[in-house]
């Protein structure tokens, strides 16, 4: 009952976040110089030629009407017409939305086992040689970039040691048998291993470049608090019942040490989203991103706004289920 | 024989400083030890040394921690973690932070039963609820599935005393039980260990910095004072004739509850200098300074 009150409030506040959202949007892509109309048209037209086209799609008018009509449409579903893919706006993010769906999310699980793994190993080894060398590592992967981390990757794995495919999402000569557009989930249900190391190959190192910089974080943010944690009198106790350091990090240290962590992950997982628009480009990966780049570039008005609506909602999608989580693992958080 | 025997014991920080000097003391079985000593005494420390929490900057220089007839300073660590859990087990000082805020209540009880004793659950979980129901728990069916933020500090602390006697130890460290706790709670809770100990013939290290809890609840004491044991008495001689100066001064600055106008007594600076001359010649003669 609590927990339905909670989302409803959430759900709320997001469709002011959108429309505060929609509208700053809509007024700065249109205020900033470059438009669509010039951008179609063959170089040599006429005045009365950008005239009727702008009148085609409703850029004469004021940008509070067009604002009107394009928030009408949209409450019935209707994000408008691209105007490069003369498709609608709808249907083009939402083909898009899987690939980047998926590689953020393999980004974001590589990136909790790395810092995991990392965090863990230093509490266990702390003050030992073991513990400074992850510490460094930590230091360095997180003073560079992801899209860094993209070129460092392509040079080793891509060109030194060809072991990954460095562009595309999978190999374009491949039969797929795909009804959806989750490449890497559907080729696992339907067993077709073959198909899912292809789009994995292809994955793996855009996925990486995003998770390096955040299992940083992870990693350093967890072990800090572990070894906080490790200095509690519950992990006292239940040294003193027997127990050996590894179930002592394990049950009674890390599922407390966690909690902070888990809301910095949110946070940053919604960063490493927005880092997919570089990282896909970079790999020339078929996902949002990539198309939100080339959206920009041709100016492609109604295709912006969409896809940072998209953006939006997946980032308010994100900050909930974590907030969920966290009074999942909470036991404090449960009843108030 | 005693039970546990601890043989010349020193303890040191690995930056330099001594925490235990030369300690030696027995328990017998089923015998209530005080260990008295100001703030830094290192009367905890040996409750620490004898279950193995000794804090990471701390080691053991030299000395015999012998328990039921095994030193455990030559036992290979896991096999002494085993031994430990197996018969000893400790009653922590502050029940609000003992016990594992995202746990429920009855695994942070049967735990111990069920992985290092290798009961099965369900008798595990029967113990608990006996143990429970010792310690005057009503209800322990439902108290075994809250978290610890459900219940109050001297709730809290009677599921860690029945989580100590769950696998009917033979020694049960105390460190400073009832300091965390309200004065009217502590004392009930005093009864209630002083009541499992004997029913249990459990053989128990009590910590206290006070004395008058200290001859409510044991039989025998040690006084330390900077890591050395200064004295080592029955309860009764010692509230009768301390043999040490430092032991009297002690047992002066006492509180008397019973007249509140009395002010405090310290211990005497030259009661004090007199003890530091002992332990710095101890010092040097054991070549460590």
């Amino acid at each position: 009952m609590r927990l339905l009150q909670s989302v409803l409030v959430r759900l709320a506040t997001t469709a002011v976040t959108l429309f505060g959202l929609a509208v700053i949007v809509f007024v700065v892509i249109r205020v900033v110089p470059g438009n669509p109309v010039a951008m179609m048209l063959p170089p040599g037209a006429t005045e009365a030629d950008v005239a009727r086209l702008s009148a085609l799609y409703g850029l004469d008018k004021s940008i509070f009407q067009q604002f009107l009509i394009w928030a009408g449409g949209v409450l019935q579903g209707d994000f408008g017409t691209s105007i490069t893919a003369r498709q609608p706006v709808l249907e083009l993010v939402l083909g898009r939305l899987p690939a980047t769906l998926e590689l953020s999310i393999m980004a974001l699980i590589i990136a909790i086992v790395i810092g995991g793994l990392a965090a863990l190993t230093g509490t266990r080894l702390r003050g030992t040689r073991v513990e400074g060398g992850i510490d460094v590592a930590n230091g360095v992967a997180l003073s560079v970039p992801d899209f860094l981390w993209g070129l460092v990757l392509i040079l080793l794995f891509g060109v030194l040691m060809p072991v990954f495919h460095i562009s595309g999402r999978v190999t374009p000569s491949l039969e797929l048998p795909f009804v959806t557009e989750f490449y890497l989930f559907e080729s696992v249900v339907r067993l077709r291993f073959d198909l899912w190391s292809d789009i994995v190959a292809h994955m793996f190192m855009p996925a990486l470049a995003l998770a390096i910089p955040l299992s940083a974080i992870i990693g350093q943010l967890l072990k800090q608090s572990l070894k906080e944690t490790m200095h509690l009198d519950y992990v006292t106790l239940s040294r003193t019942k027997g127990y050996g350091e590894t179930h002592v990090i394990l049950r009674e240290a890390l599922p407390n040490a966690a909690l902070p962590t888990l809301t910095l992950v949110g946070v940053q997982f919604t960063f490493l989203i927005g880092g997919t628009v570089i990282i896909e480009r970079l790999f020339s990966y078929e996902g949002l991103g990539n198309m939100a780049i080339d959206a920009v570039i041709n100016r492609d008005l109604p295709l912006i706004q969409g896809i940072v609506i998209l953006f939006a909602v997946i980032f308010t999608g994100v900050n909930l289920f974590v907030d969920m989580m966290y009074a999942a693992l909470n036991p404090r958080l449960r009843h108030a | 024989m005693s039970y546990l025997e601890i043989d010349r014991l020193t303890v040191r920080l690995k930056g330099g400083g001594t925490l235990l000097r030369a300690v030696s003391l027995q328990v017998a079985a089923g015998e209530v030890r005080g260990l008295v000593g100001e703030s830094g005494a290192g009367k905890s420390m040996i409750g620490k040394a004898v279950l193995g929490i000794l804090p990471r900057a701390a080691e053991v220089v030299s000395g015999r921690i012998v328990l039921d007839g095994v030193d455990l300073l030559t036992l290979p660590p896991a096999e002494r973690r085993r031994r430990v859990g197996a018969s000893c087990a400790l009653i922590p000082q502050d029940p609000l932070t003992a016990l594992n805020p995202s746990r429920r209540i009855g695994p942070q009880i049967t735990d111990r039963l069920v992985d290092i004793l290798r009961w099965n659950r369900g008798r595990a979980e029967g113990r608990a609820r006996e143990l429970l129901a010792e310690v005057h728990i009503p209800d322990p069916d439902r108290v075994m599935r809250c978290y610890p933020h459900e219940l109050s500090g001297g709730m809290r602390q009677r599921i860690l005393i029945a989580s100590a006697f769950a696998a009917e130890p033979k020694l049960i460290v105390a460190d400073e039980p009832t300091t965390a706790l309200d004065v009217t709670v502590q004392k009930q809770i005093l009864k209630l260990i002083k009541e499992m100990q004997l029913r249990h013939g459990t053989a128990l290290l009590f910590v206290s910095h006070d004395l008058g809890v200290v001859s409510k609840v044991c039989q025998s004491l040690t006084v330390l004072y900077a890591g050395m044991v200064l004295e080592d008495a029955g309860i009764g001689d010692f509230f009768r004739a301390p043999r040490h100066p430092y032991s009297a001064a002690l047992l002066a600055a006492t509180p008397k509850y019973t007249d509140p106008t009395a002010g405090l007594i310290p211990v005497p600076e030259a009661v004090l200098a007199a003890v530091r001359a002992e332990v710095a010649a101890a010092d040097r003669r054991a070549g460590h300074v």
